[in-house]
C-alpha cells in the first residue's frame, strides 16, 4: 500500500490520537490542549482536501487486511470526502471560537470535540453497518458530553431528554441491524446491497421491517416530524461552539438515509414517505420559527427546516434533486453553525448581568477570582456594525436569498424537482413549502434582528474579541466562496449524487469486482 | 423453546417501554436498561437457533452453519452490551446532575402541578 492509500484512515486515527493525548494532559494547561486540538483539525482538513484533490475515484481501505465481505472496510467516495471536509471545517470554526472563553468553562472541551469528529468521520467513511452503529454511538457519547458542557440547569434538563431519546434510538438501530443481519447474513454495506436485491420474496418483508426500524433511528437524528421535538430546545441550550458542531449532527441522519436507502433499495419504496415526512417537518419548522421567542430556538427550527428540505428532496428520488440537496446541505450546515456562534455574541449584549460564564463558574464551583480576565485581547471597533452585518448574512443564508449559497441550493433543488413536464403533487407542495419557509425565516430573523440591533433603550455593546469574530467571518467568507464557485461545487456534488443513484460502481469497487 | 425466548424478550421490552414512559428519572433509567437487555437478547438469538451448540467448528466436521451457532451475533452483542453499559453510566451522571440542579427527580425538572 502506498502512503496515499492510508489517507482514508487518517480522519479517524488523527482525532483519536489527539483526543487521547488531550485526556492525558493536565486539565489546567489550556494552551497545550488547544494546540493539540488545532493541530489535529488542521491535519484533518488537509487530509480531506488531499482526498478531494485526488479526484472522484472510490477508495476502499481494508482495516484488517481482509477483503471486503469478510473484513471491515472504510470506503471514501465523493460524498464521504465532502462530508469529512465539512466536519473538519466546522470543527476548526468551533475550536477557534472556543479559544476565547468556552474551552475554559469545563475541563474537557477539546477531547470531546475530537471524539465527536472521530465519530463523524467514522460514520461518513465506514462501509460496514455495525461499524456505522459503533461510530454513531461514539459521536453520540461525545455529543452528550458537549450538550452538557458548561453545566447549568437548562442544559442539564435539555441534555437529559436528548440522552434518553438518543439511547432509545440506538436500541432501534440495533434491532434494525440484527434483523437485517439475521435475514441476509452479512453486515458489509456493499454485500448487503447485492444480497437484498437477490433475496427470497418470503424474507423480503423481514428485511424491509429491519430497514424501517433502522430508518427510525436515522430520521430521529435528522429530526423528521414527528421525531424532532427534542431538537430545538437541546440545541438552544447547548453552548455556542457545541451547538455549532451539532448543526452537522442532524445531517448525519440525512447522510445515513441517503446512503443506505439508495444502496439497499435503489431508491425504490419509501420515497413518497420521505418526501411527505420531509414536508411535514418543513411545515412544523415554519410554525416553530414564527412562534420562537429567542434566537437559539429560531436557529434550532431553521435547522429543522433544512433537515425537512433535505429529506423531501431526497424523497423526490431523482439524482439531480439529490445533488442539489447535497449542495444545500453543505451551505445550510455552515450557515446555521455561523448563526449559532453569532447568537452567543449577540446575546451577550442583551443580558449584561446574566453572563453565561458566571453560571458555568458557579456550576463548576470555580472561585470568581479565577475567572479569566476579559479585558485581554483586542476588542473590535464598530462591534455592533460587524455583528449586524454577520447577522444579516446569516439571515439571508438561512432564509435562502441571494447572493448566498442557500439561494443557489434551493434554486437548483426547485429546478430539479420541477423539470419533468407533468409536475406531480408533491413537487408543488414542496415548492410552496420552500417559499413559505424562506419567508417565515426571514420574518423571524428580521424581527429578532430589529429587537437586537435597533434597541430603544440603553444597551451595553458586547465585548467581542477578534478570535470570536474570526471563525464567523471565515464561515461567511467560505459561503461566499461557495457561491462564486457554485459551478464546480455543484458539478462535484451532482457526480456524487449520480454515483449514489447508480450504486453498482460502489458495490463493484468495495467487493473488488472491477 | 422459541416461544419462551420470544415471550421473554417481549416481556422485557414491554416492561422497558412502560417504565421509559414514566415521569421519574429513575424509572426511565431502569426502563432503558430493561429495553437494552431485551435488544441484546434479540441480537443474540438472531444467531442462535439450536440449543447447546458452541460457535466453534469442531475438527473434522464441515464448516457449515447447520452444525454450530453463528459467532458473529455473539461478537455484536458484546459490543452492544459494552456500549449500552457506558452510555447508561453517562445518563446516570446527567440524571444526578439534574436532580442536584433542579431539586426534583421529574424528567422535566419540575413537578407537573407547578
Amino acid at each position: 500500500m502506498s502512503a496515499a492509500e492510508h489517507l482514508v484512515v487518517l480522519p479517524i486515527v488523527v482525532p483519536l490520537v489527539a483526543a487521547a493525548l488531550i485526556v492525558l494532559v493536565d486539565e489546567r494547561r489550556y494552551a497545550l490542549k488547544a494546540a493539540i486540538s488545532l493541530a489535529s483539525l488542521v491535519v484533518l482538513s488537509a487530509t480531506a482536501l488531499a482526498l478531494l484533490g485526488m479526484g472522484g475515484t472510490t477508495r476502499v481501505y481494508a482495516l484488517g487486511g481482509w477483503p471486503a465481505p469478510f473484513g471491515i472496510v472504510l470506503v471514501a467516495d465523493r460524498l464521504s470526502v465532502a462530508m469529512v471536509l465539512l466536519a473538519a471545517v466546522l470543527g476548526l470554526a468551533a475550536c477557534v471560537f472556543s479559544l476565547a472563553r468556552w474551552h475554559r468553562a469545563g475541563p474537557r472541551f477539546h477531547a470531546l470535540l475530537q471524539f465527536l469528529l472521530m465519530g463523524l468521520d467514522g460514520v461518513f467513511l465506514t462501509g460496514d453497518l455495525f461499524n456505522l452503529f459503533v461510530f454513531f454511538e461514539l459521536l453520540l457519547a461525545a455529543s452528550y458530553g458537549l450538550a452538557l458542557y458548561g453545566g447549568g440547569p437548562s442544559r442539564v434538563r435539555a441534555s437529559l431528554h436528548y440522552i434518553v431519546i438518543n439511547l432509545t434510538a440506538s436500541l432501534f438501530f440495533l434491532v434494525g441491524v440484527s434483523l437485517i443481519y439475521g435475514v441476509t447474513g452479512t453486515l458489509n454495506m456493499a454485500d448487503l446491497a447485492v444480497r437484498i436485491a437477490a433475496i427470497a420474496p418470503d424474507d423480503r418483508p423481514l428485511v424491509e421491517a429491519g430497514a424501517a426500524v433502522l430508518a427510525i433511528a436515522f430520521l430521529l437524528k435528522a429530526g423528521m416530524w414527528p421525531l424532532g421535538f427534542w431538537l430545538p430546545s437541546t440545541y438552544a441550550a447547548a453552548s455556542a461552539p457545541a451547538a455549532a458542531m451539532f448543526s452537522i449532527l442532524s445531517k448525519v441522519g440525512v447522510y445515513a438515509v441517503l446512503r443506505l436507502w439508495l444502496l439497499f433499495f435503489a431508491g425504490g419504496d419509501g420515497g413518497a414517505l420521505l418526501a411527505w415526512g420531509g414536508m411535514a417537518t418543513l411545515a412544523f419548522a415554519i410554525a416553530g420559527v414564527l412562534a420562537a421567542q429567542d434566537l437559539g430556538r429560531i436557529a434550532g427550527y431553521s435547522l429543522l427546516a433544512s433537515s425537512g428540505t433535505l429529506l423531501a428532496a431526497i424523497g423526490v428520488g431523482s439524482a439531480a434533486a439529490a445533488g442539489a440537496a447535497l449542495y444545500y446541505l453543505i451551505a445550510s450546515t455552515l450557515g446555521i453553525a455561523a448563526l449559532f456562534l453569532l447568537i452567543e455574541l449577540v446575546q451577550r449584549s442583551r443580558e449584561p448581568g446574566a453572563d453565561l460564564l458566571a453560571v458555568t463558574a458557579e456550576a463548576f464551583g470555580v472561585d470568581a477570582a479565577d475567572e479569566p480576565e476579559e479585558e485581554t485581547g483586542a476588542a473590535i471597533p464598530a462591534t455592533m456594525a460587524l455583528l449586524g452585518l454577520s447577522f444579516a448574512a446569516c439571515a439571508l443564508l438561512v432564509a435562502g436569498l441571494p447572493p448566498l449559497p442557500g439561494f443557489v441550493g434551493k434554486f437548483a433543488l426547485l429546478a430539479a424537482v420541477l423539470t419533468p413536464a407533468p409536475i406531480a403533487a408533491p413537487a408543488w407542495a414542496l415548492l410552496a413549502l420552500l417559499m413559505l419557509s424562506g419567508l417565515a425565516t426571514l420574518i423571524a430573523m428580521a424581527r429578532a434582528g430589529m429587537r437586537i440591533f435597533w434597541p430603544s433603550e440603553e444597551r451595553s455593546v458586547p465585548r467581542v474579541r477578534v478570535i470570536e469574530m474570526a471563525p464567523i467571518a471565515a464561515l461567511i467568507a467560505l459561503l461566499l466562496a461557495l457561491t462564486v464557485a457554485a459551478g464546480p461545487a455543484m458539478q462535484y456534488l451532482q457526480d456524487a449524487a449520480h454515483a449514489l443513484h447508480a450504486p453498482h460502481g460502489y458495490i463493484d469497487t468495495v467487493l473488488g469486482r472491477r | 423453546m422459541e416461544l419462551i425466548v420470544s415471550l421473554g424478550i417481549g416481556v422485557l421490552a414491554g416492561s422497558g417501554v412502560w417504565l421509559l414512559l414514566r415521569p421519574r428519572t429513575f424509572q426511565v433509567i431502569v426502563g432503558l436498561s430493561l429495553l437494552s437487555y431485551s435488544v441484546n437478547l434479540f441480537i443474540f438469538f438472531m444467531g442462535w437457533v439450536r440449543g447447546g451448540r458452541a460457535p466453534i467448528v469442531a475438527p473434522g466436521t464441515p464448516g457449515s452453519l447447520a452444525g454450530f451457532a453463528d459467532p458473529l451475533p455473539q461478537a455484536l452483542v458484546l459490543t452492544a452490551i459494552v456500549i449500552s453499559f457506558a452510555t447508561t453510566a453517562l445518563l446516570l451522571v446527567a440524571l444526578l446532575a439534574a436532580r442536584g440542579l433542579t431539586g426534583t427527580d421529574h424528567v422535566d425538572g419540575r413537578e407537573e402541578d407547578e
